[in-house]
Formats: structure tokens, sequence, C-alpha cells
């Protein structure tokens, strides 16, 4: 009878303990990112850009969902393309829940890409990426907020040219907060686990 | 020295300047190229090993196709964070090794397509070599959100 007692306590105790385990969970302070944290780094999302169907965005309009922040051009013929066909194969591994998240694909070559060359172009990787765009300046604030930048190389003798740009794609969860920087050194197990959480939190919240 | 003697002699000289005179594509095995085809008239990146069985280094000069207006050998790069392109003049295929053509790192680009590539597609792409030998390959229309030859 005694054992039962000392049995039934500790019950009671690892209860109070796993509660207590998935009260830390839901805030997400002790999330084990595999991606760079930059939670509290860099500022909340913000833009004013025209999206592939024409119509002026902001920021809020994403508001509620998990946001993959990317920066690249149309006419980019092997970077950008690989990274959007690699965020297309994560987005597929997240499988319904990757309808909380989208992929904003800004253009830092506004000038060549218009609505409709963008539309083409995000939708032949993913139905969740929305392609943005809008006056040069808009783009260059973007881009310096989040402390990246982007560089017209000269024209060639076909008059067509390169964009340097930042290789960094930036996660932002539901709120617009700034959480997580993926670089080409990162893995897209490393993406798929750290979206998950994300996400997670994004429906908490 | 009798005719006899000679013509054999000169056929077997010239089969070892033959041999030892082999270009440069004539020891190139290409395989897994592709083509990442993207809507519109947006220049598109194409793929491919190049495997060396020979017992000197080859060099990848570039390409030419009857389906595009222009192909260039370049090189992608993202140092210190930023993503960049550059021109590459050539590209070394050492004796008894394999260079690879892929996503992120060296590629062909493929600019003005004569007319619309389909997936599917297999479009001719000809190689030519530092000693100005040339070697054709069929390259697979892919679409834009594929990661490789055949995933």
């Amino acid at each position: 009878m005694k054992l039962c007692r000392t049995h039934h306590w500790l019950l009671l105790l690892m209860l109070a303990l796993g509660s207590l385990l998935l009260a830390g969970c839901h805030r997400g302070d002790d999330v084990q990112w595999q991606l760079n944290n930059i939670t509290g780094h860099m500022p909340d999302l913000d833009f004013q850009l025209v999206d592939d169907h024409g119509k002026k965005v902001t920021a809020q309009d994403y508001r509620g969902k998990v946001v993959l922040l990317y920066f690249g051009y149309t006419h980019c013929p092997d970077v950008c393309p690989l990274t959007l066909a690699q965020l297309h194969v994560v987005m597929q591994r997240l499988g319904p829940l990757a309808d909380g998240a989208r992929i904003l694909f800004v253009s830092v070559d506004p000038a060549r890409d218009t609505p409709e060359v963008m539309h083409a172009y995000v939708n032949a990787f993913d139905p969740r990426a929305v392609g943005l765009s809008g006056p040069a300046r808009e783009i260059e604030a973007l881009s310096k907020r989040y402390r990246s930048a982007f560089t017209r190389e000269p024209d060639r003798a076909d008059g067509q040219y390169e964009v340097s740009h930042s290789s960094a794609i930036y996660l932002f969860d539901g709120n617009g907060k700034a959480r997580l920087l993926s670089t080409p050194s990162n893995s897209q197990d490393q993406m798929v686990h750290d979206l998950h959480l994300l996400l997670s939190l994004g429906t908490r919240s | 020295m009798s005719l006899r003697f000679a013509l054999p002699l000169l056929v077997a000289g010239l089969m070892l300047a033959a041999g030892a005179h082999a270009t440069e594509a004539q020891h190139v095995r290409a395989s897994g190229a592709w083509i990442r085809v993207l809507p519109g008239d947006l220049p598109a990146g194409a793929y491919v090993t190049l495997e060396n069985t020979g017992d000197q280094a080859a060099s990848l000069r570039g390409a030419h196709s009857p389906s595009y207006a222009d192909a260039m050998l370049h090189q992608s790069s993202s140092a210190g964070g930023v993503s960049r392109m550059s021109m590459v003049n050539e590209l070394a295929i050492p004796a008894h090794g394999k260079v690879e053509l892929a996503p992120g790192g060296y590629h062909l680009m493929l600019m003005k397509a004569a007319a619309p590539v389909k997936i599917g597609d297999k479009v001719k792409l000809t190689l030519s070599f530092g000693d100005g030998s040339t070697l054709d390959a069929d390259f697979v229309a892919r679409p834009a959100n594929a990661t490789s030859a055949n995933d």
C-alpha cells in the first residue's frame, strides 16, 4: 500500500514536470533551432511592393503566414532557380503544413522583372511562391533592412547583365518577426526541421 | 627498302601518330546532361558530367547549339554571402578524372532559344575543347523546379 502511494506521487511529479516542459515549448524560447537564430537581431518584416498579379501589397498582407524571404532575379539561370527548386522540395516535404508558409521572391532587377514575368517564373517552382517587384528604392530599402545588398554588374556585349545579390533566405514567423537565417551551408533537413517548429509556433500564438 | 616493307611500316606509323594525336573530345564522355527550362525567353542553365578517359588533361572551352543563339561557360559562387556569376574561359578535366557542371557551380548559360524548348525535349549541344575538337551531347529539358538530371 505504501509502495502504491509512492508511485502515485511520482506520477504526479512527472506530470507536473511534463507540463512545465510543454509550457516552455509553447513560448518558443528554448526551441533548438538548426538554422541561424536571428530573433531580436533583425527588424520585423515591412515593405510596400507589387505582387505577381500587379497588386500593391505590404508585409501586413502576409501576417499569419510563415514567410521565407529571398532576393533574386529571373534572368539568373543557375543559383536563383536552384534555391527556388530546393524551397519547393522543402514545401513538398512539409505536406499540408506548407499552406501556412509563403515564399516571397523579391526581384533585385525590377527593370526586367515585371509582374507578368514574375508570375510565370514563381509558378514554375511552387504554388506557394509569390513574386514581388516594385520601385527600385522600395526594393533597396527592404534589402538594406536585412543588411543585404545587390549590385548590377556591367552590361555584356548583348546588352544583358547579371545582378549580384544576397544568397541568404530570411525566415519570419506569423507575426512578421525575423526568426531565422538560412545560408547555402545549411541543409534542406535543417530547413524542414525549423519550418516544422516555426509553423507549429505560428498556429499557437 | 622495298614497297613490300615500307607500306605496312607507313600504315603502322600513321596509326601510331593518330593514336598520339587523338583529340580531347575523343577521350571525354558526357553523362547526366540536362537543361533547366525557365518560362518565356529567360536564359537556361545546362549541366553535365564530363569524364576524361585519356592520359592527357582536356579542357572545356564552351558550347554552341542550333537551339540557342548563344551559350556561355559560367561559374556561380556565394562567397561572403553574395551570389554572383563569373565567366569561365576554360574548365580543366584532369586525365582519368571528371568534372561536374552542376547547379550552384559550373554551368553553361543558354540564351535566346530558337524555338520554345518543351519539357522532355532532347536538345543537342556541341561542346568544344582546348584543342578545337568537339563533342555532341543530348541534353534533356527538365522543369524549372528540377534539382538534378533525374529527381
